[in-house]
């Protein structure tokens, strides 16, 4: 059937910020789908809130709307571009419910536009708890027993039926927000309130307990003429129990047997015809009982997902591409498969490697959560690796997570641990479960003892185990000599450093102290590494490379190599030779090439901005005729999709994978360089590395990055440039760190070296707040030392974006933090053009970025953060590398800055590139969206440690309505009305003033506390008293849960006080009541508020904006 | 890939399998299941579950089967993930070690079942290369040895597979096939109830002719209605028509189909001239289109997966099927009397014919499945559904 031709433009939804649940996957799926209509000649019309997206660069769709993703909004572009489809199945939850909502109100009939993809009855089939089971009872799936519940009574009814322990999910909510396990009745009524409260429609789906079951997903592509494929079975190593987006995962499924796979496939294909999924793909998750394979349905997805995401880059099939043309009427025999060239799409994919996910978390940032896993998800990353069996998989993904693991390293807090101490942890769903049940079998515990308190799966546990004994052999008998036997090692996916460490140098000597060390493992092995001298993983990689063991490359070509397929997307494996030399796959071409290394799993402070640059890179050089080749690891990006780049290596980024890659990529054509100053911390970390082995690093020198990460030596180059730094010191020791703050004054800003997202960053007012930063937060040592600086309070930050072929310089941007200096620039709202900076001082600033970049020798971005106090400008930071800031730049000033500073890299002139316009007829506010509602008890305050998951950017004429829809794209609704509740701290009571006296125009009624209200009263404002909590009741904590208060403008200084107003903070956020915790950003709010006073939001395209 | 001069790669400590082909090219790995060595051509299956089916497909006999999946053994085996109790493939190669199995239905291991079976299996090869090289060069004809001592003979080994005939003009159905009539009795396995009987009451009357076949064939006739016998290849056309058929099914089956069509052919002559409703599959495919004037060819590239899409072309409709053939009906020389039903989507080979006003039609894939999607029950049911 050929594609629609009753419809000539199609509006895509995009999924606005990244946040728990739904990350830049939804941009991958989107850029797919985006291309892949356009290709057909539709006319594409955008909406996403979200700047860092590819999607959303201005030459993707037809119109791109940088607006809130609100149904009022999308509205308004409907009337605008009056789209003849809509395609909701791209963005997420937010899409689906949009769309919903778009169908319900009667916008999509008043013009006329048709649902492509998933109508709106599906959709409300397959999210609605109560409509989904009835229709899976009619096609005679199993159901978890279960009820719905609106209310505490009702829910304890349910549990009559569903028993204890139960699952309660909120209807409507992403990532299972506010649901989880229920123990005991107590909890149980907890977490149904809580749900209710999360759920858009107050409706939780009770649940009878299926812990410790098998989970599966199928990801399952439908076309209209009712052709149903799978593209990918994936298997939970993690038990039901644990949200799948945060379990450990693998593809394809291992434990079923052919006959209970097709039961799952039949069941799977069964619930999309059921569901009435029109066209694309959706995905299906079951839980079986491991005793007798019965199989319950959990939920399915009628759109692109995570999981989807992650199937196609584990098969290499393209599901959103696929969707999107099926979604315009094409069905599944008339396409191929792009990536191979070589198979139909109708093609179920055949892989022959294992995939393994594992997700990345971010609980160090959340003071006061618990690192406990559950029904709702938490993990804000995950990585991918594939090999050619689980143990390389998995050993492979465990390096590439990037927190500090070669592989299984031991769990030290549990070396030597009584029985009871190690049962205690293997039975709480932490996330690193995996590598306690590793420790658990280094202690002497069995695979059955295992197997019963985790319920991970045995044939996953027999493989840690020998991965375990393994290691122990390693440790008693030395690393083997001759290439078989260090080949066996290394596909097992053992690295380089973890053999290191576990091989011990003279072990010949040791023989029987070798023995020991394997038995007890622990601080005896250490010690015998201590006497005999630790191997070093460079000694490691010299023994490979003597007996020449070195990884060969196979194709992921979705068909096990039945067929041969073109796209060169790879992945490294050990194999033995079959006939003569192991058989490589990689065919390196010999063309001019260039390496970019991306940023691994996603992580609060390196996500999705730094993948867009990484993906403009190699936009940029592909345009110029470079060969570029893309090194990564997480699924979920488009860096990693496979037209991105022309070669695409899926590896962890060790140094050991990325320099076997080049090694293999040297031996034809010319390797110009690697890029590594745009995937964040994570490439940089491997600059050292690369040099050292003769690898040209292009753009901007490693050392020259160093130098600006070097407090002392760049305290030296300041100096000489005779710019002006905040008051500094480093500090080695406790000792050390209270006389450099005593020297400096408090407050200061405490931190840690080498860091990213401002981790462990604390602003310390005290010598005794500094004591228990020092004891709690960090561990100081001559290796590691603390940075302090001076706490410039209330100054406004800045952040300069520019760029420098090392002779010229060229400021793309300069941005107006709205929160004042202290809190993480990550965190920060920001301006650009600046709102309210005085010319000179932007001028200096600019003036600075020139210096400084032509000093450091900057060839390629650098980003510079500034403060400004009492007409000062002060140097904060230098990063000559990609900012976060970059896409936001890009868009708001309509310039590829990340291509140009590519192409800087490779070689060309700044002059060569027409100039960067300055001047605009429009502000553009960048907002931080933060993740607090799943971190039950963490206070939801910002600090120099940045918290925020993404970013959405808003665009208007003035900054109020600009900043009015970066808050509303942020999920925040300003009020119109109602009551306003201030307190703030002593010196922001005269910044406030204006503030409030705008909201009593607007007719708001203002309560304050003690202190603020009488400010204000005396100020002639008429503003009430409310108690502060500890002040009796009714609190003003009492009229938040009540819903008495409509906003709240709330500031704090030093520690009683921000315990203090914790409550406050926390009831604001669990009542969704917009809570300012800054001076600067309540002003904004205000001004916001009385500018829509009346106003329509306008909406505006992107392209529309650039062409003035 | 340029096939690389024979390799004599010294044998690495340890190997106790070796994989030997004909040219003299030689692989070691690491033996488990029966010790011994046999002989056979070299295939492969990117199927990811159903081993213990494909091992006991009878299409599989006088071959070495590479699975591409490199865990293979996870589930164990049981005894009801069977297809035949012939001898279908003689051994099988793998990328992995068989690690202990993990599946509610396993009672064994697949190292001890294979054992049992006197089958071979060879762990530690790259399989993906091995199927590289099998796409490219052909399926090799070659030698699978275990000797838990290590001990080989390879000039021997080499030996036997260089003077092995191979597969070409072999007459394997004869071989796999049963040697009397069966009363089949038994239906599909279903989760908790494993395999149902058949019904008692009276069903049309299917006479299935076993050029090889799946056991999972006739338990799909039965659940689509009939009632079974099944009866060997060599049956001549007045013993089916003894039997009183309602309808007759070509069963799957190995070897060379121009070996078994010399007598296979006739018999479908025969009960085409008399209109009996026929129903064939793979060879049983074959032997209808050669019988109704098709030809048979050899293909570029064979079809060995579980997840290959067929367009049949009355609807339009696409099904995912499961494959193992290397012989197609050549689709560029149908005679009159016959139509193309189905065509692989990947390569435009023909995958289904019908015989025009004849109540006779076959498929090249395997529409029972195991292992495999069961997309295509239906043909099952269109069948005894003519049976009128």
């Amino acid at each position: 059937m050929p594609k629609r031709t009753d419809i000539s433009s199609i509006l895509v939804i995009g999924a606005g910020p990244i946040i728990i649940g739904q990350a830049c996957e939804f941009d991958y799926s989107g850029t797919q789908a985006i291309k892949a209509l356009k290709e057909e000649g539709y006319r594409v019309v955008l909406v996403n809130s979200n700047p860092a997206t590819i999607m959303t660069d201005p030459d993707m769709a037809d119109a791109t709307y940088i607006e809130p993703i609100t149904p009022e909004v999308v509205a308004a572009i409907i009337a605008k571009e009056r789209p003849d489809a809509l395609l909701p199945t791209m963005g997420g939850q937010t899409a689906l419910n949009t769309a919903l909502a778009l169908f319900n109100d009667g916008t999509l009939e008043k013009y006329g536009v048709t649902m492509i993809g998933a109508d709106a009855d599906a959709i409300d089939k397959a999210e609605d708890r109560q409509r989904f089971r009835e229709a899976m009872d009619r096609i005679g799936l199993e159901s978890a027993r279960s009820g719905v519940a609106h209310n505490v009574d009702e829910a304890f009814a349910v549990l009559e039926r569903t028993g204890l322990p139960s699952i309660i999910r909120p209807s409507f909510t992403l990532g299972g927000t506010g649901g989880g396990v229920a123990y005991n009745k107590a909890e149980f009524e907890y977490i149904v309130k809580t749900g209710i409260d999360a759920s858009p429609t107050n409706e939780v789906l009770i649940e009878e307990s299926l812990l410790g079951w098998k989970e599966f997903e199928m990801e399952v592509v439908r076309d209209r003429k009712d052709n149903c494929i799978i593209i990918c079975a994936i298997e939970n190593v993690d038990p039901m129990g644990v949200h799948t987006g945060d379990s450990i995962t693998v593809a394809p499924a291992l434990t079923l047997t052919d006959k209970e796979y097709q039961i799952m496939r039949n069941a799977s294909i069964a619930v999309l015809r059921e569901i009435g999924v029109e066209t694309g793909g959706s995905n299906v998750q079951f839980a079986v009982n491991p005793a007798d394979g019965r199989l319950i349905v959990i939920e399915m997805n009628p759109r692109v997902s995570r999981s989807s995401a992650l199937a196609s880059k584990a098969t290499g099939f393209p599901i959103a591409r696929v969707a999107a043309k099926l979604a315009v009427g094409y069905t599944l025999d008339e396409l191929t498969n792009e990536i191979t060239g070589a198979t139909p799409a109708s093609f179920e994919p055949s892989i022959d490697y294992v995939v393994t996910k594992i997700p990345r978390f971010a609980f160090e940032k959340f003071k006061g959560a618990e690192p406990l896993l559950s029904t709702a998800m938490k993990s804000v990353g995950e990585v991918m690796a594939i090999g050619r069996n689980f143990k390389e998989s998995m050993q492979k993904a465990l390096r590439g997570l990037e927190t500090g693991l070669d592989g299984f390293n031991r769990v030290l807090e549990l070396e030597g641990a009584g029985r009871d101490e190690i049962t205690a942890a293997l039975s709480r769903q932490t996330p690193d479960r995996l590598l306690i049940a590793a420790q658990a079998f280094r202690e002497g515990f069995t695979l059955e003892e295992i197997h019963s308190i985790t319920s991970y799966d045995p044939w996953f546990l027999r493989h840690i185990e020998e991965i375990i004994d393994e290691e122990a052999a390693i440790m008693r008998d030395g690393l083997p000599n001759d290439a078989a036997g260090l080949r066996r090692l290394k596909a097992m996916g053992f690295s380089d450093k973890r053999l290191s460490i576990l091989a011990v140098r003279g072990i010949g000597v040791a023989g029987g102290m070798g023995e020991t060390s394997a038995k007890r493992s622990g601080l005896l092995h250490d010690a015998l590494r201590a006497m005999a001298g630790a191997t070093t993983e460079d000694e490691v990689r010299a023994l490979r490379n003597k007996l020449g063991v070195h990884p060969v490359f196979k194709r992921i070509d979705s068909c096990a190599a039945e067929f041969e397929a073109i796209t060169p997307y790879m992945y490294s494996t050990y194999e033995a030779p079959l006939f003569g030399e192991p058989e490589n796959e990689a065919m390196p071409s010999d063309r001019r090439k260039i390496v970019i290394l991306g940023g691994g799993p996603n992580r609060i402070g390196q996500g999705i901005e730094f993948d867009y640059c990484c993906c403009h890179a190699c936009y940029a050089l592909e345009e110029v005729g470079y060969e570029t080749i893309m090194i990564n690891c997480n699924p979920e990006t488009v860096s990693t999709d496979y037209d991105t780049s022309d070669r695409l290596y899926f590896e962890p980024l060790t140094a050991e994978d990325v320099l076997e890659i080049l090694r293999v990529e040297q031996q034809n054509g010319e390797l110009v360089g690697v890029i590594v100053q745009f995937g964040g911390q994570t490439p940089l970390k491997l600059a050292q590395a690369l040099e050292d082995a003769g690898i040209p690093i292009l753009g901007t020198s490693p050392d020259a990055i160093d130098l600006a990460e070097d407090r002392e030596r760049f305290a030296k180059l300041v100096n000489d440039l005779g710019l002006k730094q905040p008051l500094n010191g480093i500090a080695r020791s406790r000792d050390e760190a209270v006389a450099v703050a005593g020297r400096i004054g408090y407050p200061v800003l405490m931190r840690p070296s080498y860091v990213l997202g401002g981790r462990a960053m604390e602003i310390v007012d005290s010598q005794a707040q500094l004591d228990n930063y020092i004891t709690t937060a960090v561990s100081v040592s001559g290796d590691s030392p603390v940075l302090i600086d001076q706490y410039l309070r209330d100054a406004i930050e800045c952040d300069v974006d520019a760029l420098c072929d090392g002779t010229q310089v060229v400021v793309a941007g300069v941005m107006q933090h709205i929160e004042e200096a202290g809190i993480h620039s990550g965190d920060s709202a920001c301006t650009l053009p600046p709102y309210n900076l005085p010319a000179e001082i932007i001028a200096e600033m600019e003036r600075q970025a020139e210096l400084l970049a032509l000093a450091l020798g900057v060839k390629g971005l650098m980003n510079i953060q500034f403060a400004v106090k009492d007409g000062d400008v002060y140097l904060i930071e230098v990063n000559p590398r990609a900012s976060r800031t970059v896409p936001f730049v890009a868009k708001a000033i309509g310039q590829p800055v990340a291509k140009v500073a590519a192409r800087v890299m490779a070689g060309e002139k700044l002059s060569t590139f027409p100039p960067f316009k300055r001047t605009f007829d429009y502000m553009s506010v960048k907002e931080a969206v933060f993740p607090f509602a799943r971190f039950a008890g963490v206070d939801p305050v910002l600090s120099p440690e940045m918290k925020s998951t993404g970013e959405v950017m808003g665009i208007d004429a003035t900054f109020p309505i600009a900043f009015a829809k970066s808050q509303l794209g942020a999920g925040t609704r300003l009020p119109t009305g109602g009551t306003a509740f201030v307190s703030v701290k002593d010196s922001d009571k005269p910044v406030i003033l204006p503030a409030v006296r705008q909201l009593i125009e607007r007719g708001f009624k203002v309560i304050a506390t003690g202190g603020t209200q009488r400010y204000l009263a005396q100020a002639g404002l008429p503003v009430e008293l409310v108690n502060k909590v500890a002040e009796g009741r009714p609190h003003i904590v009492d009229k938040i849960i009540d819903g008495q208060i409509a906003l709240i403008f709330n500031t704090t200084e030093g520690w009683q006080s921000l315990k203090d107003s914790q409550s406050i903070r926390g009831s604001a956020l669990t009542g969704k009541v917009p809570y300012y915790t800054t001076a600067a950003a309540s002003v904004a709010a205000a001004q916001a508020i009385t500018a829509l006073e009346g106003a329509k939001l306008e909406v505006r395209s992107l392209q529309d904006y650039y062409s003035n | 890939m340029a096939d690389a001069a024979p390799s004599h790669a010294p044998q690495p400590a340890g190997a106790t399998g070796v994989l030997v082909l004909a040219a003299g090219h030689v692989a070691w790995g690491r033996g488990f299941g029966a010790e011994g060595a046999a002989v056979g051509e070299v295939c492969f299956n990117t199927a990811m579950t159903g081993y213990q089916e494909v091992m006991t497909d009878p299409s599989y006999a006088g071959q070495i089967v590479t699975f591409t999946f490199p865990h293979i053994g996870n589930v164990g085996v049981n005894d009801e993930d069977l297809e035949a109790h012939v001898d279908g493939a003689v051994g099988c190669v793998v990328r992995e070690d068989v690690t202990v199995p993990s599946n509610f239905r396993s009672t064994g291991t697949f190292g001890d079942w294979l054992a049992a079976k006197g089958k071979i299996g060879l762990s530690g090869i790259d399989t993906r290369a091995l199927t590289r090289r099998i796409r490219l060069l052909g399926a090799p004809n070659a030698v699978i040895a275990h000797a838990a001592d290590g001990k080989f003979d390879l000039p021997a080994l080499i030996k036997r597979a260089a003077d092995w005939p191979g597969l070409e003009g072999m007459d394997l159905a004869r071989v796999v096939s049963r040697s009397g009539n069966v009363e089949w009795q038994g239906g599909v396995w279903a989760l908790g109830k494993g395999y149902g009987r058949s019904p008692h009451s009276p069903r049309p009357h299917v006479v299935a002719i076993d050029y090889g076949a799946k056991d999972t064939i006739f338990r799909n006739l039965v659940k689509a209605g009939a009632q079974v016998t099944v009866v060997p290849a060599t049956a001549t056309l007045e013993q089916v028509l003894a039997l009183d058929p309602a309808g007759v099914f070509l069963s799957n089956g190995p070897g060379d189909p121009a070996a078994t069509g010399i007598y296979a052919v006739p018999v479908i002559q025969g009960l085409l001239e008399r209109d009996v409703p026929i129903f064939g599959i793979c060879l049983g495919h074959q032997m209808l289109g050669l019988a109704a004037g098709a030809k048979t060819a050899k293909m570029h590239q064979g079809h060995r997966g579980a997840n290959h899409p067929v367009k049949r072309l009355e609807d339009g409709v696409v099904e995912i099927t499961s494959m193992n053939h290397g012989f197609a009906v050549d689709n560029a020389a149908l005679p009159e009397g016959v139509e193309e039903t189905h065509v692989s989507l990947f390569d435009g080979s023909n995958c289904g014919i019908r015989v025009k006003g004849k109540r006779a039609f076959g498929v090249q894939y395997h529409p029972e499945a195991s292992p495999g999607p069961m997309d295509s029950f239906y043909l099952f049911e269109r069948f005894v559904g003519m049976l009128g």
